[in-house]
This record gives structure tokens, C-alpha cells and sequence, in this order.
């Protein structure tokens, strides 16, 4: 099986042994990464003079508070609106609207205040978590842990949680999720399991003990709510309910996979370098506002405590050590997309993005023993 | 027998900040607080191999750069997820411009 990597359009290839790769959290290659050293590695990390470092680690309630104001009353304007026009088919744009700002800009806030890094105050952060959460159907403990993972081990085979494209890439999946089929409908099924006081195997592995009771806590309180949501569509004889509880996280998902794909689509698996495996794409400001500049994504991973806006500054502070950003999304497809066809038939195949000059090579010798199957002659 | 070890100079510490000491192969934290007192703490998060020192020190909390654990640093308890083990502590007193931990 050939081994392929490309810079920025120049591809290269070699020969190694073919794998199947196991992304079960139990399987085989979570035990592999265990024993070479990949699980809980020491990463790279540019060098940032903590006095910068700290500045840019400060937490302000500030623009989180401006943003979730903003956020919070864009939806209720359109929800009232969509209500009021309904069933006008002039109620669709806002519905279109109100379901970005659930079922997308939902998964930023999740994110960041998961890592509690949006707010100063504590209570904000964990109030926004929980409704965030509650619109991305991610249950907030079982997450939290996962994404904990996913920042230990970050597209570590067999060890990280979310990694979203496997290889081979199930592109049938990926256009499904696009409208949250998959993902929604796994979450029904995870929250059911859960609301029955069970927890999958993968979860027990990675939520601790003492955790696992606030899971089912969740998960119940969550299907209370879906609960009630069906009564009244039931009593009122309309759907509307559910355009406004739930359905959302089918319409409106678009934007959170259109932009989260390219998070790590196409990049490097089991390496320890961020610059590797993840993707930092200049966005237009709506789309950075939906996604709370998570494009900087190189950077969240290598300084997850620096706060969404502070990271257009970290960007500007440690881009002379990073590959050079995608300037577009629509740029980071046409990187993307051809790696994914190319993966259907060569799964070891991936994107090695060319370093500017100035930054500190990639350690080959350090990833190569780790990573046979991705080392290029 | 409690065994004093030279850990830094006071001004190697700034107010709300920390920093790393390794010693006999062991690492730790050394805090300085908002209100100018000294704090030691082993200088790995319970929750994983990551040093505090790249952390973030606010009042006295200290989180951990990597998932957020946090503890409070005056008595090592932990204080939300992912960090569910407390972080061991030690004795601090300053000696001139010298900051010193107590090993056991």
C-alpha cells in the first residue's frame, strides 16, 4: 500500500504495510498508542514568553456577555418572528436563521465554555455550557470528558473521541450530518441509554466513577423536556414545537459541520504536533461569529486555555511557527475534499502542510517510530 | 525531619503567578498570591501529566493549561472536572528574598 503526503500540491509517496485502523476506544489500536508512548504524549508547543502567554490567558466577561446577548436575542427575534408569520412560507428565512444560531452557533458556545474560557465568572460560563449543550444534544458531563480526550489525544487512533472523519471517510455520513441525521440520531439513543441509568462501554472508559451519576441525571431531565415538547405538538396538532425545540439541531446544523470538518479533515493521524493534524482557515466575520473563531484551530489546541477572542492575537503572535492559514473556507475545501476521494482508496494518505521558514521543523524522527504507516521517504 | 529547600527568589514569582521548581527529580509550583503570600504545590495536574506551571493563576485558583483543572492552591483541593484528585501541598515561609518549601 502506498503511503502518500502532499505540500501544498507537491505529493510523495512510499511503500509500508498495510493496517487496519481501530478507532474503538477498546480496540486494538488504543492499546498500541498506550504502548508507544502516543497516549498522553508531550506535544509541541511554540514558544510564547509567559508574560504574552498570561496576557493572553485572561478571562473577560466582557465580549462573552456582548456575544451571548446578541446570540440569545438573534434567536428570540426570529423565533417570535417565524411564529408569527407561521405557516407563511415567508416564515422560512427566520426559521432558517434561528436554526443556524441553535443548531450551529450552539456547538462554539458548548465548546468554549466547556473549556470555561468564554467568561470571567464562573456561573456564566457554566449557564451558557448547559443550554448550549442542551441545543447541540451533547450531554455536558459525557462531553466534557470526551473533549478532555480529544485535547489529550488529538486524532490519536483509538484514543480520541471525535475524531469526525475516519479513514477510510464515510462520505455518505458526513452529507448526512450536515443535517444532523447521524449525529441526532445517535444522541436519541445515547440520551435514551443514558435516561435508563446505562452508560456504553467507550463512556465508562472515559467519564470517571464519581462522574457517571450526573450523566443520567442529564439524560433524563433532557427526555422530561422532548417530553413536553411532543405533548404540546401533540395538543396543538402542529409541528411548530418541534421547528423550535430539537429541530433545529437537523436544520440548522450545517454550519458547525461545514466549518468543524475542517478542524482536522484530511491532516495527520498519531502525531504530536498540532500543526500536523489540525487546520487554522480565515473566515468572514459571520462565520467566525457563529464559530467563535474555533478557526484558529491550531492555536485553540496548542493554548486551549486562550480565550475564542483572544485568539486572533495569539494568531498574529505564533503564525511565523505555523503552516500558512487557508485564506477561505472555501479554500480549505479544495485542500480537503480531493484528500478525502484520495483516502477512499488510500487511507494512509494525507495532508502535510508546508512550515514557513521560520518555524521549527516538523520532528519526522520523533513521529516516524510512533506512526510507520504515515512516514514519507 | 522537615527538610527546607531553597526554591526561588521572591521577584522570581510575580503576584498572581507561578512558577515551575524541579528538584530531586520532582516538580513543583511555587504560587505568590494577590495578597503576597507564598504557596507550594506538586507542579503536575492530578488529572494528567501536564505542568501547572504553564497555567493560569486567578485570586487563588490555579487552572491547568490543558483541561481546565482547577485547584485552589492555599490547600490543594480540586475544584471542578476534569481535576478530581486534590494536589499535594507544602509548607512555605520566606527567608530574606528567598522562598523556601518544606519537604518531608
Amino acid at each position: 500500500m502506498s503511503t502518500f503526503e502532499i505540500s501544498r500540491g507537491e505529493i510523495s509517496s512510499s511503500t509500508s504495510v498495510p493496517r487496519q485502523r481501530d478507532y474503538d476506544l477498546a480496540g486494538a489500536d488504543a492499546r498500541r498508542a498506550v504502548e508507544t508512548g502516543l497516549a498522553s504524549a508531550e506535544w509541541y508547543h511554540t514558544d510564547v514568553p509567559r508574560k504574552e502567554m498570561k496576557a493572553l490567558m485572561q478571562r473577560s466577561d466582557r465580549a462573552a456577555i456582548r456575544d451571548t446577548v446578541l446570540w440569545l436575542g438573534a434567536m428570540a427575534v426570529f423565533a417570535a418572528g417565524a411564529v408569527f408569520l407561521w405557516p407563511s412560507l415567508w416564515a422560512l428565512p427566520l426559521f432558517l436563521a434561528y436554526g443556524v444560531l441553535y443548531g450551529s452557533a450552539s456547538d462554539s458556545r458548548w465548546h468554549e465554555c466547556g473549556h470555561g474560557t468564554a467568561f470571567k465568572t464562573r456561573w456564566m460560563n457554566d449557564a451558557v455550557y448547559q443550554i448550549a449543550s442542551f441545543m447541540i444534544m451533547r450531554n455536558p458531563v459525557t462531553w466534557r470528558w470526551s473533549h478532555a480526550r480529544h485535547h489529550t489525544d488529538t486524532i490519536i487512533v483509538g484514543r480520541d473521541p471525535e475524531i469526525a472523519v475516519m479513514r477510510p471517510p464515510d462520505l455518505a455520513r458526513l452529507i448526512l450530518n450536515l443535517f444532523g441525521i447521524i449525529d441526532v440520531w445517535h444522541a436519541l439513543i445515547d440520551m435514551a441509554r443514558n435516561a435508563s441509568g446505562r452508560l456504553s462501554a467507550a463512556e465508562k472508559d472515559f467519564i470517571p466513577q464519581m462522574e457517571q451519576a450526573k450523566v443520567i441525571r442529564i439524560a433524563r431531565i433532557w427526555g422530561a423536556i422532548y417530553a413536553a415538547t411532543a405533548a404540546v405538538a401533540i395538543a396543538t396538532g402542529s409541528i411548530l414545537p418541534f421547528l423550535l425545540v430539537g429541530g433545529p439541531r437537523l436544520y440548522g446544523a450545517w454550519h458547525h459541520v461545514m466549518t468543524g470538518l475542517l478542524q482536522h479533515g484530511g491532516l495527520a493521524e498519531d502525531v504530536t504536533d498540532h500543526r500536523l493534524n489540525s487546520r487554522t482557515v480565515l473566515m468572514n466575520p459571520v462565520s467566525r461569529f457563529i464559530y467563535w473563531n474555533m478557526n484558529y484551530h491550531v492555536e485553540h489546541h496548542m493554548f486551549p486555555m486562550v480565550p475564542y477572542h483572544a485568539l486572533p492575537k495569539l494568531h498574529e503572535l505564533i503564525k511565523h511557527d505555523l503552516p500558512a492559514p487557508n485564506p477561505s473556507i472555501l479554500d480549505g475545501y479544495r485542500e480537503m475534499l480531493p484528500a478525502f476521494l484520495r483516502q477512499l482508496r488510500y487511507d494512509d494518505y494525507f495532508i502535510k502542510r508546508a512550515l514557513p521558514p521560520t518555524a521549527k521543523p516538523y520532528r519526522e524522527e520523533f513521529h516516524a517510530p510512533a506512526n510507520p504507516l504515515s512516514a514519507v521517504d | 525531619m522537615t527538610q527546607w529547600i531553597d526554591a526561588c527568589a521572591v521577584e522570581d514569582v510575580e503576584e498572581e503567578d507561578l512558577i515551575r521548581f524541579d528538584h530531586d527529580g520532582r516538580t513543583f509550583a511555587i504560587y505568590r498570591s494577590p495578597d503576597d503570600v507564598f504557596y507550594a504545590t506538586d507542579g503536575l495536574c492530578t488529572h494528567e501529566h501536564v505542568h501547572l506551571a504553564d497555567g493560569l493563576v486567578m485570586d487563588h485558583i490555579i487552572e491547568c493549561p490543558k483541561h481546565n483543572g482547577r485547584f485552589d492552591y492555599r490547600t490543594g483541593e480540586a475544584k471542578g472536572a476534569p481535576a478530581c484528585i486534590n494536589l499535594k501541598t507544602y509548607p512555605v515561609k520566606v527567608e530574606g528574598d528567598r522562598v523556601l518549601i518544606a519537604l518531608a
